[in-house]
């Protein structure tokens, strides 16, 4: 995890997503955590990279196997945790966030993820990932976004381009679409990524951090679906254009990108955001040095804006946001914690004569 | 307080009702009067029934606000259909319940709001404290604003302030005609106002002045008395349905070891359990509001799969919407507890009133076979046993489990004998800790490999080691409970999910029949919080010599497993609901019985009298007699039923 602005001001570090989960023995394989259920995503389907990846990465945490609870939605992405030896649930249409909120608050034990796809989390499960990120619950949140509706066969998503032609919208779909990062920005997200299937150095740095961050992290994943949404992430993917299209966000660096860094992000006077410039039209000052640690989320909200809304031909890719707040599960565990330091033991015995003395309280009499 | 040099007469039950305005502390003062009459030692029943707007518009009908209990020297099973005496804080008042009098009830109004404005806003065109319209009625006029005003000005307070203390008034006047002890209310006010000490000598000065009043004042001559009520041994207290239910989640935690979780979205009439659970985070209890009610049980089935005792609560509308979570949990088969304190439906309905129409929501609203197991209290001191109830099916099975209350039992309150701790069931949650199949190298933990007796899957919870496990809403395949589309397994999965809720008849009690003659041809059955009002009915149509039998079902999902035989012993059945007849309807469909309904959706609960009627009808053709149950079928307070 990167410096925080705590230990920089000399106060003590926030604990770690993972500090309350029992490490592993040993060293684990990547092999440990692969189920013996046969993978059934389309040939080419983006899903497969990042099921290798994490299925990779999963060993690098250092936990028990038994410790790590994968809650996934409905929709192709949402059959992950059959594909991983942990424990996992595959729940139901966008309330993965709300049974992680359980599985999270009622165990400080267990390391928990979310797997959903941008229906399920954006679409029908919008109203959970919100209040989720708002209450920053510890768990991480993987969004596969691939633009598209893929398990119903080829919809426009709420993260579909406007004017999209599908089987639902021959005439081009009307909805304006969401940004992920800038809802997850907007809801006060404490923890806010965006990487791409592809990229397996990238997505595995920002999962560590992700796992890392105690409360909610999410993590945005740019997948392709090779039969419904082909293409949609070429600009970034291409070699000859990702150069142009990736504005890299790293914490404490200047933003910069293009082919030979020659565009940076500078402040707009005029909105108050960000905008593209050349750098060579830059003062060094004047480039805007990424601060993920901001206890404002403006300006990672600004950076967020230079997302395309339509073809995505440029996006800021890596940790928006990454700050510090007291987690809802923390807070709700020392609450019921107080409660029971106030009362003598927690034995058997003492719990039955505390609930004898509950219902018989009030204002009792007694018949002979 | 010193005793009264009044006559004094003996009744052996009354029914009072307090009704005002939705801001006049009525349903403070009925629940004084009640705390004071349960120290006392009469059995009683009380029905709160108030608007759903918090404030409707000051003095109109809608904003009516009324609390009634019924008391007595012996066991009573109802709030009364009929109040002997009204307390009327307002023109709206009086109109709204006078139609609910029998001629000959006391009427105490409040004349000070008498106004012309008050009157048009209730609807009367003259005054009718003014002309013969109440003749019929034992009526009392006495400025209680005015008065409680006086008794207070030494406090100093606000004109409006000083008259918001008419409820304490109205209160010590009625303390004083029924004998009720003073201490429980006097301690109360400290406690209550102990911060604004001039609120709180202006409410007991109120208090004490209305008791005075009774004493010195002619308009008053007799003051009645009610002896306490022969009850079995034990502790007893007063208790509201919502804090039983609360309580017996509580204790099916206790019992079963497990943390409580409860997750849940506010709605009326269930939000008191929350409320109350949030006080006991001592016993381990997480209470989690959540953004909505399917997050609400989205969360409590996440604390349930690790290892928790997940509980939501909601009503009707929050049970819709939970549905397809519920049959997450019903596929999954872990233990969940849904409590659907019922309200007047369909939609938003009657939020503050009571029905009992979600039976058949709660038996088949769900896609697919999905079925539930139900339980439902009968009163409102039984909804902490039905809670525990459902604790123990949903723990011991690995089930959702239904929990059906209503907001009559829910408000309502009634003297409750405290269980000993001795007396509550032990609940197993009889975690898996090892691989169940296969040996050496090859053994493996098979979640959907079922217990014999039960055919409950294992819990295996996480940290759990070597039994990591993926469970989800797609069907499983028997045993190993990896996803399975096979035919044959998906037609053998419904019928086991089916086979093991019936299973749960084996431990539930048989159903009993009350049928004291054992000669009676027609059998009453009921469910729910109907229990009160039939058995009232029953009384009744008993004490006016004809035979009748009556049974009451706790489970409703599976039926006791005598239930079709019991049946069958009696030439008619008659079901009387707070529906158009959902019980008649599983009767109907599992036993071919030819259930005959008596159906009421009002939302309030069914009165004792017209049962006695619905069921003196029905005797009357069973046995080919003419039924005449004479003072039995009149809602009058003078006799003993």
């Amino acid at each position: 995890m990167s410096t925080s602005p705590l230990t920089e001001l000399g106060l003590p570090a926030m604990r770690s997503g993972t500090e309350l989960v029992p490490a592993a023995d040993g060293p684990q394989t990547g092999k440990e955590f692969t189920s013996d259920q046969e993978v059934r995503w389309c040939p080419g389907c983006g899903d497969y990279a990042v099921l290798k990846a994490v299925q990779s990465f999963l060993p690098d945490l250092g936990l028990r196997r038994e410790n790590i609870v994968f809650v996934s939605g409905i929709g192709c992405s949402s059959r992950f945790p059959y594909y991983l030896d942990t424990y996992g649930m595959h729940s139901i249409h966008g309330r993965a966030p709300s049974i992680a909120t359980g599985i999270a608050t009622a165990r400080e034990d267990l390391s928990v993820w979310v797997v959903t796809g941008d229906g399920d989390a954006l679409s029908i499960g919008g109203n959970h990932l919100i209040h989720a990120l708002r209450r920053n619950v510890n768990m991480t949140i993987l969004l596969f976004n691939n633009r598209i509706y893929g398990l119903t066969k080829g919809q426009y998503s709420p993260t579909s381009e406007t004017g999209k032609v599908t089987k639902s919208t021959p005439m081009g779909s009307l909805d304006h679409p969401f940004n992920p990062v800038s809802l997850a920005l907007g809801a006060e997200a404490t923890f806010v990524a965006r990487t791409i299937d592809s990229d397996r150095k990238h997505l595995t740095t920002v999962l560590a951090a992700a796992a890392a961050h105690r409360g909610t992290s999410l993590v945005e994943i740019y997948q392709n679906c090779p039969i419904f949404n082909d293409g949609a992430f070429d600009a970034i993917k291409n070699p000859d254009t990702k150069a142009d299209a990736i504005i890299p966000l790293v914490h404490g660096e200047p933003v910069t990108f293009g082919v030979d860094g020659a565009k940076c992000l500078v402040r707009d006077e005029t909105t108050g955001g960000v905008k593209v410039a050349m750098r060579a039209d830059v003062a060094d000052d004047d480039v805007l040095v990424h601060d993920a640690h901001s206890p404002d989320p403006t300006m990672a909200f600004a950076i967020s804006r230079l997302t395309d809304s339509g073809y995505l031909n440029t996006s800021p890719i890596g940790i928006f946001r990454q700050v510090e707040r007291a987690t809802y599960d923390d807070q709700a565990r020392e609450q019921v914690a107080t409660s029971r330091s106030t009362v003598s033991d927690n034995d058997t015995a003492d719990q039955s004569a505390r609930l004898a003395a509950l219902i018989g309280g009030g204002d009792t009499w007694t018949i002979l | 307080m010193s005793g009264s040099a009044k006559q004094v007469r003996q009744l052996d039950r009354v029914i009072i009702r307090f009704a005002g305005d939705s801001g006049d502390g009525m349903q403070l003062t009925g629940d004084r009067f009640t705390q004071e009459t349960a120290a006392f030692g009469n059995d009683l029943v009380t029905l709160p029934n108030f608007p759903a707007e918090i404030r409707a518009p000051q003095g109109t009908l809608p904003g009516v606000s009324s609390f009634q209990v019924h008391f007595a020297d012996h066991d009573i099973l109802t709030a009364g259909d009929a109040p002997d005496v009204l307390v009327a804080m307002n023109p709206a008042a009086l109109r709204a319940n006078l139609g609910d009098l029998h001629k000959g009830a006391t009427i105490i109004v409040d004349t000070h709001d008498f106004t012309a404005r008050n009157l048009t806003k209730a609807g009367y065109q003259d005054n009718p404290l003014e002309g013969d319209s109440l003749d019929a009625y034992a009526l009392h006029t006495v400025d209680l604003t005015g008065m409680t005003v006086e008794a207070v000005k030494e406090f100093g307070l606000s004109r409006k302030d000083a008259s918001r203390a008419k409820n304490m008034f109205a209160l010590g006047l009625l303390s004083w005609m029924y004998g009720r002890p003073t201490d429980p209310t006097t301690s109360f006010l400290a406690k209550r106002f102990a911060k604004v000490p001039d609120i709180r000598d202006a409410n007991v000065a109120a208090f004490k002045a209305g008791w005075n009043f009774g004493e010195t004042t002619e308009a008053f001559a007799v003051q009645y008395e009610i002896k306490p009520a022969v009850m079995p041994p034990g502790t007893y207290r007063n208790i509201t349905g919502n804090l039983a239910l609360a309580y017996g989640l509580v204790a099916g935690s206790v019992q079963s070891g497990l943390p409580l979780f409860l997750g849940t979205y506010p709605i009326t009439p269930a939000s008191d359990i929350l409320h109350e659970l949030s006080k006991h985070k001592s016993f381990g209890v997480t209470t989690f509001q959540a953004e909505d009610e399917i997050a609400g049980v989205g969360a409590a089935i996440g604390a349930s799969y690790a290892g928790h005792l997940g509980v939501t609560s909601t009503s009707g509308p929050g049970v819709a919407l939970k549905s397809e979570a519920i049959g997450l949990a019903v596929m999954t088969e872990l233990p969940l507890v849904v409590v659907d304190v019922q309200r007047g439906g369909p939609s938003t309905g009657l939020p503050t009133k009571t029905e009992q129409a979600d039976l058949l929501q709660a038996m088949f609203g769900r896609n697919g076979e999905a079925p539930v197991p139900i339980v439902a209290p009968q009163s409102p001191g039984d909804c902490f046993a039905a809670a525990v109830e459902a604790a123990r099916i949903a723990v011991t099975y690995r089930t959702p489990v239904l929990l059906l209350s209503d907001g009559y039992l829910a408000n309502g309150s009634e003297p409750w004998r405290v269980p000993t701790v001795d007396e509550l069931p032990v609940i197993d949650p009889a975690f898996a800790t090892e691989k169940n199949h296969g040996s050496g190298d090859e053994a493996e933990f098979w979640p959907y490999l079922r217990d014999e007796a039960t055919l409950a899957r294992p819990w295996a919870i996480p940290g759990t080691p070597g039994l990591e496990h993926r469970i989800g809403g797609l069907e499983k395949g028997d045993g190993h409970g990896n996803i399975s589309y096979d035919p044959a397994n998906h037609d053998f999965m419904v019928r086991t999910r089916q086979a093991k809720v019936d299973r749960i008849a084996d431990t539930i009690p048989l159903i009993e029949v009350d049928d004291p003659s054992g000669e009676a041809k027609v059998l009453v059955i009921g469910w729910g919080s109907t229990y009160g009002p039939i058995g009232a009915g029953v009384r009744r149509v008993r004490k006016a010599g004809y035979h009748v039998a009556q049974a009451h079902l706790r489970h409703l999902n599976p039926f006791p497993s005598n239930l079709g035989e019991v049946l069958k012993g009696y030439d008619k059945v008659l079901v009387p609901e707070m529906n158009l007849g959902q019980l008649s309807l599983l009767l109907r469909g599992k036993y071919l019985v030819d259930a005959v309904g008596y159906n009421h959706v009002r939302g309030l609960p069914l009165k004792a009298t017209e049962l006695a009627h619905a069921i003196g009808e029905l005797v009357g053709q069973a046995e080919g007699i003419d039924i005449e149950l004479g003072v039995w079928g009149e809602p009058t307070q003078k006799e003993h039923i």
